[in-house]
């Protein structure tokens, strides 16, 4: 999967969790889910469990706690996914 | 000095009327919302019929956001905040905006919040999944998930808690809400009750025998409160919800008042003498209604009707002999007696505040809804009232001004209100 392809797939997951539509047009690798997409801190949860869902992967709570910006969690999919 | 206590607005999701107009609409033809449920079959329940509010999944959206319904399962969340917030616009009341309602709270009661939730997350965390549980889970589950969701939704500032105390929840809530306002604590509160459908909540009181099994074939005429042929009461579910309001308040934003709340008391049996888990105590009964009158300011001859408890089970009998006893009225002297539960089955947690919001519209619109199913009237209650004070159609009249509202509960709990029509002062 090439970092576009990655990019448009994480984008489908966070939408129904952005409260920012504007953010969202414009998101980024730096794009930060709270902070840009005001995503409630709560659903980084669920965000995480769509991930795993869509990626077939397991994401442990150390890699979680890098998984605030796009670009984290870019990384941490690229990375589960070269070692499955 | 106490302040008085209006009524303001009303919301409703029940089984036989989604949204104030059906509903009022509904309880004044009689309309039954109880249905056969193939489902409740399958798994082996000997009573299939109940009632469940028709909830559209467009309609849902008026309410709660496509987040907030993301992985939601909780009936009674959703129609507490069905109810809450239909009662609040038709309060004339809009949600906060960056500053909280500081003087609007909320009592809204349940039984229980998300079994379906729970059985879902049971089983994740059984094979050992306990992080898929995700993040509502918590709020789906919790009791006070139903204050919860609509005091974030409106912005309520004050109070905002939710009540328990089984079939009498409901109208317990309204009177916690009625108290808080009366002093001082709050100007207004939106009071209800809530109540989940389906076989997670219903199972129960199908192992217990109390809900019947006879009308399988016949589901509207299951509920039969007062008859002869009563064989247990019919399981049902959805939200009622009031806006009470201190007089000066309404009067100042000159919001229009459905009924003003004159009193209530809450007591309980202690399961002693008679009363136990199940069953009530009569003299707790009969003091609740007396201390209700008595805290209400009025005498028991004020009564015009009685919004009963009365669920269809062999205690019915037992309930109005309470009523006669504790008013000391009988034969033609008692008071219009009717119940709800005729239509809509017995919704449990939410009985008292859907039953209210009719006791309410009946009081404004001046008329006494109908009990359906009651042809047949028990023998003892006919032996101890007069059978015209338990009309079987519509009645439509101005002279019903004070109706006294009773809920009775599991634990041996009562709890019983006053309202009166709000005449032009």
């Amino acid at each position: 999967m090439n970092k576009t392809e990655l990019i448009d797939a994480l984008k489908e997951i966070v939408q129904p969790y952005i409260q920012d539509e504007a953010a969202f047009q414009n998101l980024t690798e730096d794009t930060s889910f709270i902070d840009d997409l005001k995503i409630n801190s709560a659903n980084l949860v669920d965000i995480v469990l769509d991930v795993e869902d869509k990626f077939d992967i397991l994401i442990e709570d150390d890699a979680m706690e890098n998984m605030l910006t796009v670009k984290g969690a870019m990384g941490i999919i690229s990375n589960k996914i070269n070692t499955k | 000095m106490n302040k008085r206590v209006v009524i303001t607005g009303l919301g409703v999701a029940a089984p036989n009327g989604v949204g104030l107009v059906n509903f009022e609409n509904a309880i004044k033809a009689g309309k039954s919302g109880i249905q056969y449920f193939e489902e409740l079959k399958d798994m082996n329940f000997s009573c299939c019929i109940g009632g469940i509010p028709e909830v559209s999944e467009d309609l849902k959206l008026k309410y709660l956001s496509p987040l907030q319904l993301r992985n939601f399962t909780s009936s009674g969340i959703l129609y507490a905040c069905m109810a809450g917030i239909d009662a609040w616009h038709d309060a004339g009341l809009s949600f906060a905006e960056e500053e909280p309602h500081w003087d609007s709270g909320c009592v809204f009661g349940t039984g229980i919040s998300g079994v379906e939730k729970m059985r879902e997350a049971t089983y994740k965390l059984d094979s050992g999944k306990v992080k898929r549980l995700g993040s509502t889970s918590v709020a789906q589950t919790m009791s006070s998930g139903v204050s919860a969701y609509l005091g974030g939704i409106i912005g309520l500032g004050n109070q905002v808690t939710t009540n328990s105390s089984a079939c009498a929840t409901g109208t317990e809530a309204i009177l916690l809400a009625f108290e808080r306002i009366q002093a001082g604590k709050a100007k207004r509160m939106i009071a209800g009750s809530s109540g989940e459908h389906g076989p997670y909540i219903w199972g129960g009181f199908d192992a217990m025998r109390v809900i019947t099994y006879k009308h399988n074939e016949t589901p509207t005429e299951g509920s039969r409160p007062m008859s002869a042929t009563a064989s247990g009461f019919v399981p049902g579910s959805g939200a009622g919800a009031l806006i009470l309001e201190s007089l000066e308040s309404a009067l100042e934003r000159k919001a229009p008042i459905y009924a003003e709340i004159l009193g209530g008391a809450v007591n309980s049996g202690g399961q002693r003498a008679g009363g136990t888990m199940t069953a009530p105590n009569s003299t707790a009964v009969q003091r609740c209604i007396k201390a209700a009158i008595k805290n209400a300011g009025i005498q028991a001859d004020d009564i015009d009707l009685i919004n009963g408890h009365l669920t269809a089970t062999i205690k019915d009998p037992v309930e109005i002999q309470n009523w006669a006893t504790a008013l000391g009225r009988k034969g033609e002297n008692f008071p219009y007696i009717h119940s709800l539960k005729s239509m809509i089955g017995h919704c449990l947690s939410a009985a008292g505040s859907i039953e209210s919001v009719a006791a309410i519209l009946g009081l404004k619109h001046d008329f006494i809804f109908p009990n359906t199913n009651c042809d047949d009237l028990h023998p003892e209650i006919s032996s101890l009232i007069a059978s015209d004070k338990i009309p079987t159609q519509l009645i439509n009249t101005k002279k019903i001004d004070i109706v006294a509202k009773a809920s009775f509960g599991f634990g041996d709990v009562n709890a019983c209100l006053i309202f009166k029509k709000m005449n032009n002062e």
